[in-house]
C-alpha cells in the first residue's frame, strides 16, 4: 500500500520526441486511477515509466515516500498485468507465480501459502500444474493476476489487461478486477483506450492527449463538466456535438448562420458549444426550452442499438453531423427535418482558441 | 485435403519410392560389399546380394584391426570422430546461444558492428578461408589435436542467426516481466530463453552433430598423426593404399559403420528435431 506521486515527469525520445510532457498526478493510497487517451498519447510510457521499464528524462516519481526514479522495476515494490499477459510458457502455473517470490527468496512455506491463497481468490486452483498454453484467454488474465497479487505490492499497474479478451469476458474481468483491487485495497494505475472501462473502473480519471494531461477527476465529473474540447468529444459514446458558434446580438449563432442557436452567456466573441446526444430533445410543439439550444436538422440515418436509437442528421452550415439520443424504435425517414432542442443547463461552451471550458 | 484420385496417388507414391531408391542403392551396395570375400568385389561383377562373410569380415575389422588395410583401430577412429562430431556441435551451440543473448537483449556500444562481424563470417565457410586458418591453427601449434581439429570449425555464424531470429519472436514483455520478478539477465537467460530453446537446441545438435562427424577437408588438413584419424579421413586412407588392391570389404564395412553414429543421433532425436524446426513453444 502507498502513495504515488509524479512531479513533472517528462519522456523524451530519441531524435527529440517528446512523448510525455510534465504530467504531475498525486494518487492516493488505495486509490484506482485509470489513465486514458487515443494511443499515441503516452498512456502507456507513463505506466511504463512507473514500472521502471522507461526511464525517467525529467521528473520524479515518487511510490510511497521515497523517489525512484533510479530504482530497478524489481525494487520498486510495483506488480504489473500485461496486455498479452507475458505469462512464462514454459513453466506450470504454480511457477509463474511462485517465480518472482522464489526470486526475491520468500521461504518455501510462505511461497506456497501465498500462492494458494491468490489461486483460491482468483479460483484458478484447479489447474496450478498446467502451463499457460493449456488456458483459455480469461484463464491465462487470471493467472497474471495472480502473479501480481502473490507479490503484495505497493501499487499494481495494468496496461490494457483486458484488451486480448471477447467482449463478454472483458465484462466479467472488468468486474472482478474491480472487486478484487477494492477488496486488495491497493493503489493501481490503469491504462486502457476503452471509455467504458475507464468509467467503470476508475476512482479518479486521467484523460491524456498528447503527452499532456487534459482533466484529472472522478468519472461522473470528467463526463459532465469536461474541462477541453477534446475530452468532451472523447468521454462518451457517442461522442458530444461540437458546433463552432460565434456571437451575435442576443446571443450565439452558427459561424456560417443567422438564426440564433443560444443565448451568449460568457461574453465570448466566437465559441464551441457542446451538447450530448442523450441531451437533445425534440423541441415540443416546435418550441425550444427557454434560454436553451434551437436548432433543425434534417435526418440522415438511424441507427437503432436496441435499447435506445441515434439519429444522425446534419444542420445547414454545420459540417459535421449531429447526433441525437432517441427512444428505442424510433423511425425516421432519411429527410425529415426535426426541431431539436437542449436545456441550458446541460450546454458546454469552450473557448474556441484553447479549447478550455468556459462555464462552470 | 481430402481427394480422391488414384493416378495421383499412384505418381505421387512413384516418386517418392522412386527418391527412396536412389538415395538407398548406394548404401545397400555398400552393405552387400561389406559381407563378401575381398575376391569377389574384384571380378568385374558387382554383387547385389548379400555374402555369406557378414560375421566374418566384420569380426576382421572389430578384432583383428585394419592395419592390413592401412589405418588405425575402428575404435580410435570412431572415438575421434565422436570427439570433433560433440566438440563441433555442442561449441557452436554454445557459442551462439550467447552471442545471440547479447547481441538481442543488450544495448553495448558498437553493437551492430559485431552484428556484421558475425554476419560476414557466414560469407566465410572453412572451404573459403581454408589457407588462412590452416596458417593460424598451424602457427599455435594445434595441429594434430583435438583443439586445432574442431576450433576453427566452430566459429561460425548459422547458429547465432537461428537463436538471434527465435529471441527476436519473444515477446519483449516476457523479459520485462522477468525484470520486475526480480530476474537479472543471466537469470532470464537461464530460467527463460534457455528452456524456451530447447527445440531449437535439439534441433540444431542434429545438424550440426552430422556436420560435424562429415567433416573431410578440414581432418584431413591439419591430422598427420593416425592418433587423430577420424573415420571419415579412414576410408579415403584406405581407399588410397599404394602397391595393392584395396580391401573392400573391410572399406565398405567401415562406411557403414561410419554412417551409424549419424543415422542413432537422427533417431533418437527425430521428435525433438522437428519440433525445433517447425514450432516453438510460446
Amino acid at each position: 500500500m502507498a502513495t504515488i506521486l509524479l512531479d513533472q515527469v517528462r519522456k523524451v525520445y530519441a531524435g527529440n520526441v517528446e512523448a510525455v510532457k510534465g504530467v504531475s498526478i498525486d494518487i492516493a493510497d488505495g486509490e484506482f486511477i485509470v489513465l486514458v487517451g487515443p494511443s499515441g498519447c503516452g498512456k502507456s510510457t507513463l505506466l511504463r515509466m512507473i514500472a521502471g521499464l522507461e526511464e525517467i528524462s525529467g521528473g520524479e516519481i515518487h511510490i510511497g515516500d521515497r523517489v525512484v526514479n533510479n530504482v530497478e522495476p524489481a525494487d520498486r515494490d510495483i506488480a504489473m498485468v500485461f496486455q498479452n499477459y507475458a505469462l512464462y510458457p514454459h513453466m506450470s502455473v504454480y511457477d509463474n507465480l511462485a517465480y518472482g517470490l522464489r526470486n526475491r527468496g520468500v521461504a518455501k512455506g510462505e511461497i506456497d501459502s501465498r500462492v494458494k491463497e491468490a489461486a483460491r481468490i482468483l479460483e484458478i486452483g484447479t489447474f496450478l500444474d498446467r502451463k499457460p498454453r493449456q488456458l483459455s484467454g480469461g484463464q491465462r488474465q487470471r493467472v497474471a493476476m495472480g502473479r501480481a497479487i502473490v507479490r503484495q505490492p505497493a501499487a499494481f499497474l495494468f496496461d490494457e489487461p483486458l484488451s486480448n479478451l471477447d467482449a463478454k469476458l472483458r465484462v466479467q474481468m472488468r468486474i472482478e478486477i474491480k472487486r478484487l483491487q477494492k477488496a486488495l485495497g491497493t493503489t493501481s494505475v490503469y491504462v486502457t483506450h476503452d471509455q467504458l472501462e475507464a468509467m467503470t473502473l476508475a476512482n479518479r480519471l486521467v484523460v491524456l492527449n498528447h503527452g499532456r494531461i487534459e482533466q484529472i477527476g472522478t468519472p461522473l465529473d470528467v463526463y459532465e463538466a469536461p474541462a477541453t474540447t477534446f475530452v468532451a468529444g472523447f468521454i462518451g459514446s457517442p461522442a458530444m456535438n461540437l458546433i463552432p458558434v460565434k456571437a451575435k446580438e442576443g446571443g450565439l449563432a452558427l459561424e456560417t448562420g443567422e438564426g440564433l442557436l443560444a443565448p451568449n452567456g460568457h461574453g465570448v466573441a466566437q465559441a464551441i458549444l457542446g451538447v450530448r446526444p442523450e441531451d437533445l430533445v425534440l423541441a415540443t410543439d416546435g418550441v425550444a426550452a427557454p434560454g436553451g439550444l434551437s436548432l433543425e436538422m434534417t435526418v440522415i440515418a438511424v441507427e437503432p442499438v436496441g435499447a435506445e436509437s441515434y439519429v444522425h442528421g446534419t444542420v445547414e452550415g454545420l459540417k459535421d453531423d449531429i447526433v441525437m439520443r432517441a427512444g428505442p424504435k424510433t423511425d425516421y425517414a432519411p429527410g425529415s427535418r426535426l426541431k431539436l432542442t437542449a436545456v441550458p443547463e446541460k450546454l458546454h461552451i469552450f473557448d474556441a482558441q484553447t479549447g478550455a471550458r468556459l462555464n462552470a | 485435403m481430402v481427394e480422391n484420385r488414384p493416378w495421383l496417388t499412384f505418381f505421387s507414391h512413384f516418386i517418392l519410392l522412386a527418391g527412396v531408391v536412389i538415395v538407398l542403392f548406394p548404401v545397400w551396395v555398400a552393405f552387400v560389399a561389406s559381407t563378401h570375400d575381398p575376391r569377389d568385389m574384384l571380378s568385374g561383377v558387382v554383387p547385389l546380394w548379400p555374402g555369406d562373410r557378414f560375421i566374418q569380415n566384420y569380426y576382421e575389422i572389430f578384432v583383428e584391426g585394419m592395419a592390413k588395410a592401412g589405418a588405425p583401430p575402428i575404435g580410435l577412429l570412431m572415438m575421434n570422430s565422436l570427439i570433433m562430431a560433440l566438440a563441433i556441435a555442442i561449441g557452436k551451440i554454445a557459442i551462439s546461444i550467447i552471442s545471440a543473448f547479447a547481441i538481442v537483449y543488450f544495448r553495448f556500444p558498437l553493437r551492430v558492428l559485431f552484428f556484421w562481424l558475425i554476419f560476414i563470417t557466414l560469407m566465410l565457410p572453412v572451404e573459403v578461408r581454408i589457407l588462412p586458418t590452416f596458417e593460424v591453427t598451424a602457427g599455435l601449434g594445434l595441429l594434430n589435436s583435438y583443439t586445432g581439429l574442431t576450433l576453427p570449425l566452430i566459429a561460425s555464424a548459422t547458429a547465432t542467426f537461428l537463436f538471434r531470429q527465435f529471441y527476436m519472436t519473444i515477446p519483449e514483455e516476457l523479459s520485462e516481466a522477468a525484470r520486475i520478478d526480480g530476474a537479472g539477465p543471466m537469470k532470464f537467460f537461464r530460467d527463460i530463453l534457455l528452456p524456451l530453446s530447447r527445440t531449437n537446441i535439439a534441433g540444431l545438435f542434429v545438424i550440426l552433430f552430422i556436420y560435424g562427424w562429415n567433416q573431410y577437408l578440414w581432418p584431413l588438413l591439419v591430422t598427420t598423426d593416425e592418433g587423430y584419424y577420424t573415420i571419415v579421413i579412414s576410408i579415403q586412407r584406405m581407399v588410397s593404399v599404394p602397391d595393392s588392391e584395396p580391401l573392400w570389404h573391410v572399406i565398405m564395412a567401415t562406411v557403414i559403420l561410419a554412417m551409424i553414429p549419424p543415422v542413432l543421433v537422427v533417431v533418437f532425436m527425430q521428435r525433438l528435431f522437428i519440433k525445433g524446426l517447425v514450432e516453438t513453444e510460446k
